[in-house]
């Protein structure tokens, strides 16, 4: 029988940001696909929410804020070596250039971008990343590909994202290590749950997306296992775009 | 919170219409220059100034500028 490209058994996957949205969903669907996982977060009980829904066994979890540098060092050394890295810890906070504060801007950058290059770097170091891994980052059209009033440090953010991970890409090709980013359109989580955009003008941005509706966390999740899969084995350096058809008008 | 600063935050997000267009019954999203960058501004002004997060919502159901002071105020007591 030909073996399955698609799968993810026996690799072992870390998800950060797991604890809802589209890295909750990730590491659920990675679950499913025969992957072990280990997922980190900043909310304990959400992280054990996702814990208890993945399927199999042989899964660990860190409820750790990557953003404090000795919890972060702390895990990794804790780590085994992974066969794929997603690095989905996000949030936003839409408001105009104009009224952003440092400590806004700060957190942003903080929770969006560095920590994945502290993540990345310390694991490279430990030697944590297995020749051949895959190494997806999570960015989103709002980062150099479209934007919107309010999502400037958002969107920043992001871009720095996608201009990592393909220099990443480059670096890490000796290793055999992919390294590909997803730019998700807007999707159903809980990232704008807190935020002063009301449901009405939410209702009226689905209309332009072609594909009739806003994006579900599966939807950037399947795209993902593709990217940790064998499957993408020749794919490294690009930026995978799941929007609905949105930035085609 | 007083009224007459929050009169002139308030005016200060517009560019084109004059401080003295804008009063405690001024209907303000039927200013001329009224529109979603302004009500974008009027929102990070009243985070800003008064650490209070107003939405969208909020800002559809206002009428008045009296209206959003008394929110506002209300949401500062909470």
């Amino acid at each position: 029988m030909a073996s399955n490209p698609f799968t993810l058994e026996g690799k072992i996957i870390l998800v950060t940001g797991a604890s809802s949205g589209i890295g909750k969903a990730t590491a659920i669907d990675c679950s499913q696909q025969g992957a072990n996982l280990i997922i980190t977060g900043r909310n304990q009980d959400r992280l054990d929410t996702t814990l208890r829904n993945l399927d199999g066994e042989n899964h660990i979890s860190f409820p750790v804020d990557l953003c404090s540098d000795p919890d972060l060092i702390d895990m990794v050394d804790k780590l085994p070596m992974v066969d794929g890295l997603v690095c989905n810890a996000g949030i936003a906070n839409p408001k105009l250039f104009a009224f952003t504060s440092k400590s806004e801007v700060d957190l942003l950058f903080n929770t969006n971008f560095f920590v994945n290059i502290d993540l990345l770097r310390e694991m490279i170091k430990k030697k944590k990343i297995k020749k051949n891994a895959s190494i997806v980052m999570v960015s989103s059209i709002a980062g150099g590909l479209i934007t919107s009033p309010g999502s400037s440090i958002y969107g920043a953010s992001k871009a720095a994202l996608t201009a990592l991970s393909k220099s990443l890409a480059l670096e890490l090709s000796g290793k055999g290590i992919r390294v590909n980013s997803v730019s998700p359109g807007m999707i159903e989580t809980n990232i704008m749950n807190d935020s002063s955009i009301s449901e009405k003008v939410l209702n009226e941005d689905k209309k332009n997306y072609p594909l009739g509706r806003y994006g579900k966390p599966e939807d950037v999740a399947y795209a993902i296992i593709f990217l940790l899969s064998d499957a993408s084995s020749w794919i490294t350096g690009t930026n995978l775009l799941i929007d609905g058809g949105y930035t085609l008008r | 919170m007083e009224m007459n600063d929050f009169l002139a935050n308030f005016a200060e997000q517009f560019d084109e219409t004059g401080a003295d267009e804008i009063t405690p019954h001024t209907q303000f999203k039927e200013l001329e220059e009224w529109d979603s960058m302004i009500a974008m501004a009027v929102i990070g002004m009243t985070d800003a100034s008064y650490n209070v997060k107003l939405t969208g919502d909020d800002i559809r159901k206002m009428k008045t500028v009296e209206e959003l002071f008394l929110l506002i105020q209300a949401k500062i007591n909470d």
